[in-house]
């Protein structure tokens, strides 16, 4: 089988569980598509490691193991934690850090007996909409491509998983999403990503950016993938997250094949409105169209503060920011600044040094909104939106089942393009914004093509742990379309 | 309103960061770039909306009640029991640290 790495998750196990291939061959295979770095989406691969892992799921399949995801091979954002390969978050602050334990996410899969292939770039403290804020030194180039073009950017933060899986590099990634780092970069490379439920998946061993907004999710060639992939990632983690829901595990497949037949998918008017690109506009009107023809009612709804989610968004995401940010003092772990006067000069010099500068902004951002004078008329002002957002959300679902849109104004843009415009990078956000700041499930699925043949990404978004919903119809929708079976010329 | 250069130095100060001449104007330019957003926000009515938060406290019951029967009064952040339940494991977390003596993590000198 010359075309194993153009395979998704449910195929592969299907040849891993018939015997036709052994977990250490694939994974033998996988790695000799990673030498030279491919779009620069790795920061980190160790063969040993994954071969030690590929054998003991060989094992395993040997005993008679039938675990669906036994054997798939993986690749993890760098903001989990893992005890086999470092992890930087995208940082100067944390090259060459090696976390003692492994994140719930990353744990559950392994348990799963997924195979890691190393971890992939992204955004700086998952802050980013680009992948360009990737800021380890050892890492050269530091941007991510995008296998579409390798002159525009692959979407951020979650942009290394993103390039990965489009150019057949993995069958899946990890991701994280705080306000559409999976989405987004799903969308702009022509692949299928889902952010659950706030509270689905467990956040411990995510290295914090936004508490109340950072969700795990995967990224994939398909929906029938993700639903596999997120039923292994999620479940209650009581004791380490206490954010986790008490909820249980759910298998996420059980509704794939329900028949669109009677689903109301609600059209919000304000992800049509001016500043939508005519090539985005198009294709995500087609498959508005065809989810239509499938049997699904179109209903016109309102989000009328989708704007508003960007002021809101960039002062709360900010401020808990600044607040997580603050134990990178040099002390137990990271970057140490060399020349120092006191304990303050350490702090200054240690935090100076290991931030890049989008970082930085935000974490100054924080600081801002959070200090004494400003908190009402920033901070609380924007929880107090939030909440106006959320309710918004719970009135729309009141006439439909699920909401489609855009998930970005215009296809990937250029690298270097918005680097110097960070304005320009919140801006481009505003059709993911909401669906975080409520909490609610929201996926990306590949709809056609746009300006430069660059993919353009519908998303789908449901209330809340209507996931299985979500998957759904972004399964009939594959069943009935071909844009997700689409490779980047050379990922074949 | 527009933030100053004071205003940068003192949130320098606060963010424990420190900024040379030129980054600090770019800083400052762009983070009155940046409220220049935020000002359609102060103009909404959020008069006897209660503060969000956090997504669990938005959470509606009717949408939780089918999937955790067990939460009836709907979700709430948690805390667990107040008891040991990680073994030790000195030397793995401190294997990352950037000075470490005898067990202890080390800082320049604070009390003469």
């Amino acid at each position: 089988m010359s075309d194993l790495h153009t395979l998704g998750v449910a195929q592969l196990s299907a040849l891993l569980q018939n015997k036709d291939i052994s977990a250490v061959e694939l994974a033998t295979r996988m790695l000799a598509r990673l030498g030279g770095n491919p779009h620069h989406a790795f920061l980190s691969v160790d063969s040993e490691v994954t071969l030690a892992q590929a054998k003991a799921a060989d094992a395993r399949l040997t005993a008679g193991d039938t675990s669906p995801l036994l054997g798939v091979p993986i690749a993890h954002k760098d903001i989990f934690v893992t005890t086999d390969f470092p992890t930087t978050a995208g940082s100067r602050m944390l090259e060459g850090y090696r976390s003692p334990f492994n994140a719930t996410v990353v744990q559950r899969l392994g348990d799963a007996g997924m195979v890691s292939l190393g971890k992939l770039s992204c955004d700086e403290f998952a802050m980013g909409s680009a992948n360009e804020n990737v800021a380890v030194p050892s890492a050269h180039p530091q941007a991510v491509t995008n296998p579409w073009d390798v002159s525009r950017i692959p979407g951020g933060s979650s942009g290394g998983s993103a390039a990965a899986v489009a150019a057949c590099l993995t069958p899946a990634a990890t991701g994280t999403d705080t306000g559409g780092s999976i989405r987004q970069p799903a969308a702009f490379c022509g692949i299928t990503g889902i952010k659950p439920t706030y509270g689905r998946a467990s956040r411990y061993g995510m290295v914090a950016f936004a508490s109340s907004l950072d969700q795990a999710g995967p990224m994939a060639r398909s929906a029938e993938d993700c639903a596999l992939l997120l039923s292994a990632m999620c479940g209650p983690d009581l004791d380490r997250d206490s954010t986790s829901l008490d909820v249980k595990a759910e298998d996420f497949s059980r509704d794939l094949n329900q028949p669109l037949k009677g689903l109301r998918v609600g059209v919000p008017n304000e992800f049509f409105a001016d500043g939508l690109a005519a090539d985005v506009r198009g294709a995500v009107d087609a498959a508005l169209e065809s989810l239509r023809s499938q049997g699904a009612t179109l209903v016109p709804i309102a989000l009328p503060r989708t704007s508003l989610s960007i002021p809101v968004y960039y002062i709360i995401a900010p401020a808990e920011a600044s607040s997580n940010l603050s134990r990178f003092d040099g002390v137990k772990f990271g970057h140490r600044a060399k020349d120092f006067t006191d304990l303050a000069d350490m702090y200054e010099k240690t935090r100076s040094e290991g931030f890049g500068e989008e970082v930085k902004r935000r974490i100054m951002i924080g600081s801002y909104v959070l200090s004494h004078g400003y908190y009402d008329a920033y901070y609380l002002q924007a929880q107090k939106i939030r909440r106006m957002i959320a309710d918004d959300f719970q009135r729309a679902f009141a006439s439909c089942d699920v909401i489609a849109g855009p998930v970005a104004p215009t296809v990937a843009w250029k690298l270097g393009d918005k680097s110097n415009d960070p304005l320009a990078n919140y801006l481009a956000d505003i059709f993911t914004l909401p669906a975080s700041l409520a909490g609610l499930p929201g996926m990306s699925i590949p709809v056609g093509f746009g300006e430069g043949g660059l993919p353009v990404g519908m998303q789908l978004m449901g209330n809340y742990l209507q996931e299985a919903k979500l998957l759904n119809v972004a399964h009939q929708f594959q069943l009935a379309t071909d844009h997700h079976l689409k490779t980047p010329v050379g990922a074949a | 309103m527009s933030l100053t250069p004071a205003d940068i130095q003192r949130l320098a100060q606060l963010s424990r960061l420190s900024f040379d001449p030129s980054s600090s104007q770019r800083m400052l330019a762009g983070l009155n770039d940046f409220f220049a957003i935020v000002e359609q926000m102060r103009e909404v009515d959020t008069s006897g909306v209660v503060p969000m938060a956090h997504p669990i406290d938005a959470m509606p019951l009717e949408a939780l009640a089918q999937h955790a029967p067990s939460a009836p009064e709907g979700m709430a952040l948690r805390l667990r029991d107040d008891a040991v339940s990680e073994p030790n494991q000195r030397d793995a977390n401190q294997r990352s640290a950037p000075a470490v003596e005898r067990g202890l993590f080390l800082v320049p000198k604070v009390i003469e």
